[in-house]
């Protein structure tokens, strides 16, 4: 089938998508956007989080043809041109990162954390970031990331 | 003056790529390249009677299905040694009855997913249909899971080992038995540990690309050990190794499991890449990953101790049954390490130390973060609080009436450590670490606390745990330096890196080292192309190792930057400074381009008598003379052309970085939920080159040590079946689950090495199930002896203790006369 969508704003179109084939594998291998990870498969790791029309979705559990349509934004759209979404500058600043695999994800989930509750609680945050797994960090390190992003965009 | 970097929490250099998704990992690699999926064993033991292709062969997509049959004709073809087993690493004389396995299964199967048939399409879901109309015919043969059923030996993994005993080791110092017997106290305990795994956020996964008109193969690998698997690839797949390159791209976490090389995989897709004529992929899976790569930890343990009256240790004798699953790649280094490094922080008096490496039908065991460190700071600090609370003493009264003082250092503990050497700790200060340790976490403060709680009908406990981690392990590491005539300054190591921050570390000790800013310095780790000899990335060694092998490197490019600048500046090399890119008259102000000061980026241009105009700074070089007169050679017989050197650093033996932890729980009444309130390290690693890059190691560290002691575990049935393969069902903590780590350092510098370093990767996660073992102890009031515990593990040992059938804290009953027993594993069993 054919699938027709907006990606990271730009319009695409894929020809022979199967039926059965997941929007992260779409992403990956069919529209060379290999940062959304894939790390289960199961949505229990977040690693592959992404927007589907403004809401976060684990692309490895979202069929390609449901996005059919539809507006798909990945952590290769969050920067705008060379300016780095503050979400990423906080993850840069903070020492957030190790590994980076997980990163990705993490990154789509804090940004909708902030553009829901833009003043988080630590608690607020434990609760938003429960659906990503981070082997390397900790956490502790994402926390500050996040509180130092919702810190920088009560400044603006 | 450049600003020193060493000791600096810059931000890391890798990260701007990594947030953006810019990260390369295997799996982004090769995109249209043939990708690989195997038929792995379902059963735990079985005969393998035939494999049948035949309704597999009409699938669209399929390029190739392989078996051992294939390996076997492959080999008697060429000159390839793909149908022997794989290579047994480190072998041991203790080792007597070493098994590895074969590439692809050849007529036995000795664990859930070992692979069997690999299989060659243009896709990942076309290989997995493949796989899944392909029939083997199995005989089941009884599986041995579990170190029980191992020991009992009624059925073995390997019919011609007996026993199940890979290896029987002892070492020893004194005679402990005896001093145990003259002991005015003796206690013993029975342990357990179960297993975890890394689990990496990133599988294993290998893509290969054969170049037929160069003769070459080039290997991508999500390895710790670059350089290891080109040797091994080479020598398996008969390709000279000068023709094999192999890369490990970003890699998405390790933690010890990616060490082992050659892996299977390892071998079967550059084999099979040239054999095709095609590029070829293979991704691990998560299931595969659970089944197919490697686990830790599992062990049971005795301890037992004599000491005196004041809780000195006068003996102590740990016996260890170590599962180490069905194969042995990785040889004793965990069990070796397990008792050896139990001894910690103290002086044990006389010591035996025994190991049994046992045979399972499970997935192989090998080094996770820590490899073996946290199941022998178990037994010691199981035993430290066992004496304290025999004793009615307070459990940090008998550690520091046990440490090894300062004074006492180097101190030798007359035992052979994981490297073959002597176990001498370099330099430590453990009193001290004690000391911060209690200051932290309100050691002396806590029992007023616990009452108030006990008043409000909250339970609540506080333990610690001690460790001394050997780590920058030998044999060595290089680096190489190079200056460019761009001024950037280029460096490689060979080890691997997985997240660490190995670049922005290795930079920063490269940026002080030459008097370069660290923006201009990158560094790779991990590509063969670019680093030939290296070990690998594993004992907390990368720091020690590559870090002082790039020192080395960059004081030889320093001396030949400053020897060519005296040349074209007519001073004494001992009167120039290197700052900021700049090689300067010492004490002369800056004045670009005056006869005082030349850029490293002009150095490394009339440090080549070749000078092609291409550059303006290959132009600007012209308005100095460097060289002899002409009746020299333009290159002097002991110089180089270039701005460059390679250097090697080799330990004479390991250096011993330590560190304690402390815990405060919170354990339910009702539901018996453990909630870690607090949790407080006091860390030891020597000088600290980036201190944001070592707190996040240990805070990754206490991740999984709270993962390992309150949530992870392998559940086999005694089938052999990995009943939780999943992330579903595997509980690896989230955020919701880690508590905020409260750390404070303490720095007593390596005596070894030149930047007085000691590793810190592993440090987080040595003491975490010592440590909740402690504190949920102390708000029970019974002894925990068998890690992790689940709050309904706990609720049926509160009613078992109900019933009297696990017996009080002593300190708690009153009654601490006579000869002491611990609780014993037996009668806790589950």
């Amino acid at each position: 089938m054919h699938l027709n969508c907006v990606v990271n704003g730009e319009p695409r179109q894929v020809d022979n998508v199967w039926p059965g084939e997941s929007l992260l594998y779409t992403l990956r291998e069919r529209m060379g956007l290999p940062g959304s990870k894939n790390a289960c498969e199961q949505g229990e790791c977040g690693s592959c989080t992404v927007y589907l029309d403004e809401v976060p979705v684990c692309a490895c559990l979202v069929p390609a043809g449901q996005a059919q349509g539809r507006r798909v934004r990945t952590v290769e759209g969050l920067a705008e041109a060379t300016q780095l979404d503050p979400v990423q500058r906080a993850f840069l600043e903070a020492g957030a990162v190790q590994c980076g695999f997980c990163t990705p994800g993490l990154i789509i989930t804090v940004h909708d954390l902030l553009r829901r509750n833009p003043r988080p609680t630590d608690e607020d945050i434990r609760e938003a970031l429960a659906g990503n797994l981070c082997r390397c960090t900790g956490y502790e390190k994402i926390l500050d990331a996040v509180r130092l992003a919702a810190a920088e965009s009560e400044v603006r | 003056m450049t600003t020193r970097m060493i000791g600096e929490p810059i931000p890391r250099r890798e990260d701007p790529r990594l947030v953006t998704g810019q990260g390369r990992y295997l799996d982004d690699l090769g995109a249209g390249a043939l990708q690989v999926a195997f038929v792995r064993s379902p059963h735990a033991h079985a005969r393998i009677v035939d494999i049948d292709v035949t309704d597999a062969l009409d699938v669209d997509g399929l390029v190739a299905i392989y078996t051992y049959e294939d390996l076997a004709a492959a080999d008697e073809a060429g000159s390839s040694h793909l149908s022997e087993p794989l290579p047994l690493l480190i072998p041991h004389p203790d080792l007597t009855h070493p098994r590895t396995a074969y590439p692809l299964a050849r007529d036995e199967v000795n664990h859930v997913g070992e692979p069997v048939v690999m299989v060659v399409a243009t896709d990942r879901y076309v290989a997995e249909d493949v796989c899944d109309r392909i029939r083997v015919n199995y005989e089941v043969l009884p599986a041995v899971v579990g170190l029980d059923a191992a020991i009992e030996a009624t059925h073995l993994v390997h019919p011609d080992i007996p026993g199940n005993i890979g290896a029987h080791m002892v070492q020893e110092r004194g005679d402990a038995r005896a001093a145990i017997a003259a002991a005015p106290h003796r206690l013993e305990l029975d342990l357990e540990i179960e297993r975890s795994a890394s689990m990496p956020m990133e599988g294993r996964g290998v893509y290969a690309r054969w170049d037929a008109d160069d003769r070459t193969l080039r290997v991508y690998t999500s390895t710790q050990a670059a350089t290891s698997v080109r040797a091994a690839i080479a020598a398996k797949l008969a390709v000279p190794i000068d023709r094999v390159e192999v890369i490990a791209p970003d890699v998405g976490g390790g933690f010890g499991v990616k060490v082992v090389h050659p892996w299977p995989e390892e071998v079967l897709i550059p084999w099979a890449a040239m054999r095709l004529g095609r590029e070829v992929k293979w991704t691990e899976d998560r299931r595969e990953h659970f089944i197919s790569s490697a686990h830790e930890r599992g062990q049971k343990q005795k301890v037992r101790v004599g000491f005196d009256d004041d809780g000195r240790l006068l003996g102590m004798e740990f016996q260890v049954w170590h599962d180490h699953g069905a194969y042995t790649p990785y040889g004793l280094i965990v069990p070796i390490i397990t008792t050896t490094q139990v001894l910690g922080p103290y002086k044990p008096g006389a010591y035996r130390g025994e190991f049994w490496s046992l045979y399972t039908n499970t997935v192989i065991v090998t080094p996770y973060r820590g490899a073996g460190r946290p199941q022998g700071c178990f037994a010691m600090e199981r035993t430290m609080d066992a004496i304290a609370d025999y004793l009615g003493l307070d459990r940090t009264v008998v550690r520091e009436r046990n440490f090894i003082q300062p004074e006492e250092m180097p101190y030798d503990h007359g035992l052979v450590f994981q490297d073959g050497r002597g176990l001498v700790y370099d330099s430590g200060n453990y009193p001290a670490l004690l000391d911060k340790l209690k200051a932290l976490v309100g050691w002396d403060s806590f029992a007023e606390y616990a009452e108030q709680a006990r008043a409000e009908g909250r339970r609540v406990g506080i333990g610690l745990a001690c460790y001394v981690e050997g780590t920058g392990v030998g044999p060595y590491e290089g680096a190489h330096v190079r200056v460019e005539t761009t001024g950037e300054v280029v460096v490689a190591t060979g080890l691997t890196t997985q997240g660490q921050g190995h670049q922005t570390m290795l930079a920063q000790i490269v940026a002080d080292e030459l008097g370069v800013p660290v923006e201009r310095v990158t560094v790779t780790t991990g590509d063969t192309r670019r680093f030939k000899y290296a070990v690998g990335t594993f004992a907390s060694r990368t720091a020690v190792m590559s870090g002082n092998a790039a020192a080395l490197a960059a004081r030889k490019v320093r001396a030949k930057a400053l020897r060519i600048a005296s040349e074209a500046l007519e001073v004494d090399p001992s009167d120039l400074e290197i700052v900021d890119g700049v090689v300067r008259v010492r004490g002369v102000p800056s004045s670009p381009g005056a006869k005082t000061e030349i850029p490293l980026s002009t150095v490394a241009v009339l440090s080549n008598p070749l000078r092609y105009a291409f550059d303006a700074e290959a132009a600007r070089a012209t308005q100095f003379a460097v060289g002899g007169s002409s009746e020299e050679p333009p290159v002097a017989e002991d110089d180089e052309p270039g701005l460059e050197a390679v250097d090697y650093y080799s330990p004479p033996r390991s250096t011993f970085a330590a560190g304690m932890h402390a815990a405060i729980v919170e354990t339910d009444p009702e539901t018996a939920e453990i909630k870690v309130l607090r949790y407080c390290v006091v860390h030891d690693c020597g000088n600290l080159i980036n201190p944001r890059i070592v707190e996040g190691q240990i805070h990754g560290g206490v991740a999984q040590g709270v993962g390992g002691a309150l949530y992870e575990r392998m559940v086999y049935d005694s089938a052999g079946q990995l009943l939780n393969a999943s992330f579903m069902d595997f509980l690896m903590p989230y955020a919701s689950e880690v508590p905020t780590v409260e750390t404070d350092h303490l720095q007593t510098p390596s005596p070894l090495n030149p930047l007085g370093v000691k590793g810190a990767g592993e440090a987080g996660v040595i003491p975490a199930a010592a440590v909740f073992a402690s504190a949920i102890s102390d708000a029970e009031g019974f002894a925990i002896t068998r890690m992790p515990i689940s709050p309904s593990e706990l609720f049926e040992l509160r009613e078992r203790f109900a019933a009297g059938e696990i017996p009080p804290l002593r300190s708690r009953s009153g009654h601490i006369s006579g000869e002491g027993r611990f609780v014993r594993a037996k009668e806790d069993s589950r």
